[in-house]
């Protein structure tokens, strides 16, 4: 068992092959789209492999200490070259290929024109707790 | 209420409903039921007998539950087949539950999950919170492995090597939360051990005691690792060492030989070492030959080349090295050891980084990074 991190990517991850932003779909082919990421869930937690999943805001913001008695120093939003986590989800998983199986099945979900979007994942194992044997 | 009590009950209840004929899923809720009423009856008054009580109920609430027009049948043929009132003394019904556990139609964490909770007796919300999952993931993987078995016939003895392989990954699951698995893994190979006589068993119950006696000094109080040679002796849990080494002599006396005793026996050689460089290598490296013929496995072949390293030195265990497929687990780190032992610190340290990058955990990741830090600076 082993639990898995799916990152989709506002920007960052290379262009999917539907790629079309989702202001310019239809309210249908949105509807569609999340009631396929909701069954996926759902589907999942039937199988037990479910763990959590939650969706980001697209403005994150860089931010870091600037020394004693200062405020954090921030970069502002939306700067040009940021990689943008759009959402996850965690799935936890007999093997690493029901995990590239199950971000495939995920990155078919439809997009414009109904049509899979094929976007890309990444999928990241979680370091675990060290296991009990390790000499 | 005594709560110990019940958790030991709970299998052996559960298996005499099996026995009896009762599909797997409607006797575990049928013994869930049972021990509901136990813990709102007996604080008034407790039974002379707590397991015939439970079977009793259990047995009655099965019965309600299959009561529809559909099971009438059932049901009357099963009430005839009912076993005479009388104490419940069975010892080995537990036995065909770890089988049943351990199917091989099950995925390993559906067995693992099933196992600790029908043998086990532990909450659904105990097992989840070993896992890290939420609760009703556990509760969908554990109804789902029910399902699975449901059907299953138990009426020839399953594979043991199944059942030992699921104890064995319960055990190396550590523990988190406030179950430890190692423990609960040891308990449940203890019980198994008790109910089925077989050298294999009593290897792995070896083999568990051993590396559990090390337990102690393998990691600082904030999770740094330890490693073996640096390991304060002191802290080893000598009780089990002699334990676990009694078992696995007697084992090994019957001469049927099998991977978790040949495991067993380098783990007490290990730990019958007084000190890292009093350890016996030439007879570790002899136990994984024995190793290599039973199991054929690359990381058995790679943690040799370790030992040949220490029996022969580093140039003789980079050469065993040499004949393995780079990408099994943990070769990176192998090899570093071996070059900063052969004096090689450039070659190590930039092994040491490889490795850890390719660590699976935190402790061992830092524990490499550590490594190649240390040997860096020094250069």
């Amino acid at each position: 068992m082993a639990k898995y991190l799916l990152l989709k990517h506002y920007r960052g991850a290379p262009e999917s092959v539907n790629h079309v932003p989702m202001e310019k779909w239809t309210q249908e082919e949105i509807t569609a789209h999340v009631q396929y990421m909701n069954d996926f869930a759902a589907r999942l937690e039937e199988t037990g492999e479910y763990v959590d999943s939650q969706a980001l805001a697209p403005g994150g913001t860089f931010v870091r200490y600037d020394g004693e008695g200062r405020p954090p120093v921030t970069d502002g939003p939306f700067a040009e070259t940021k990689d943008l986590i759009a959402g996850w989800m965690v799935i936890d998983v007999d093997s690493y290929e029901r995990a590239l199986a199950l971000a495939g099945e995920l990155s078919a979900a439809p997009g414009a024109g109904g049509r899979p979007i094929h976007e890309w994942l990444e999928l990241r194992p979680f370091l675990g707790e060290s296991p009990t044997v390790t000499e | 209420m005594n709560e110990a009590l019940l958790r030991s009950l709970t299998p052996s209840v559960l298996g005499i409903l099996v026995r009896r004929g009762a599909d797997f899923a409607a006797a575990e809720d049928a013994v869930q039921d049972a021990l509901v009423e136990a813990v709102r009856v007996w604080p008034d008054d407790e039974p002379r007998d707590p397991k015939g009580w439970l079977v009793t109920v259990a047995w009655r609430k099965f019965l309600d539950a299959t009561r529809s027009e559909a099971a009438r049948r059932r049901r009357e043929d099963l009430v005839d087949e009912e076993p005479p009132p009388g104490p419940a003394t069975s010892v080995d019904d537990t036995l065909q539950l770890y089988f049943l556990c351990a199917h091989p139609s099950l995925t390993p964490s559906s067995a693992v999950a099933l196992t600790l909770r029908a043998v086990g007796g532990l909450t659904t919300r105990q097992i989840a919170q070993a896992y890290l999952v939420p609760e009703a993931t556990m509760a969908q993987r554990i109804s789902r492995a029910k399902r699975t078995v449901s059907g299953a016939r138990l009426d020839r003895a399953g594979d043991v090597a199944t059942v030992l392989r699921v104890l064995y990954l319960v055990f190396n699951e550590g523990y988190s939360g406030d179950v430890d698995l190692a423990a609960e893994a040891i308990r449940l190979t203890r019980q198994l051990a008790a109910a089925i006589d077989h050298p294999e068993v009593a290897g792995l119950l070896a083999l568990m005691l051993l590396h559990h006696a090390r337990r102690a000094s393998r990691t600082t109080p904030d999770g740094v690792l330890v490693p073996l040679a640096e390991q304060d002796r002191s802290r080893w849990h000598t009780a089990s060492i002699a334990e676990g080494i009694g078992i696995l002599q007697a084992a090994l006396a019957r001469d049927r030989l099998g991977e978790f005793q040949a495991q067993a026996a380098i783990a007490a050689l290990h730990a019958d070492a007084p000190t890292a460089a009093e350890t016996d290598w030439v007879q570790i490296v002899e136990w994984y030959d024995e190793l290599a013929r039973l199991t054929d496995s690359p990381v058995v072949r790679l943690n040799r080349a370790v030992a040949v390293g220490e029996a022969d030195g580093p140039r003789a265990g980079l050469t065993a090295l040499k004949d393995l497929d780079a990408t099994v687990p943990r070769h990176a780190a192998v090899a570093a050891y071996l070059h900063e032992r052969d004096g090689d610190l450039t070659t190590a340290a930039r092994l040491y980084a490889e490795a850890a990058h390719q660590a699976s955990n935190l402790a061992e990741r830092d524990h490499l990074t550590r490594r190649a830090a240390r040997l860096n600076a020094r250069r």
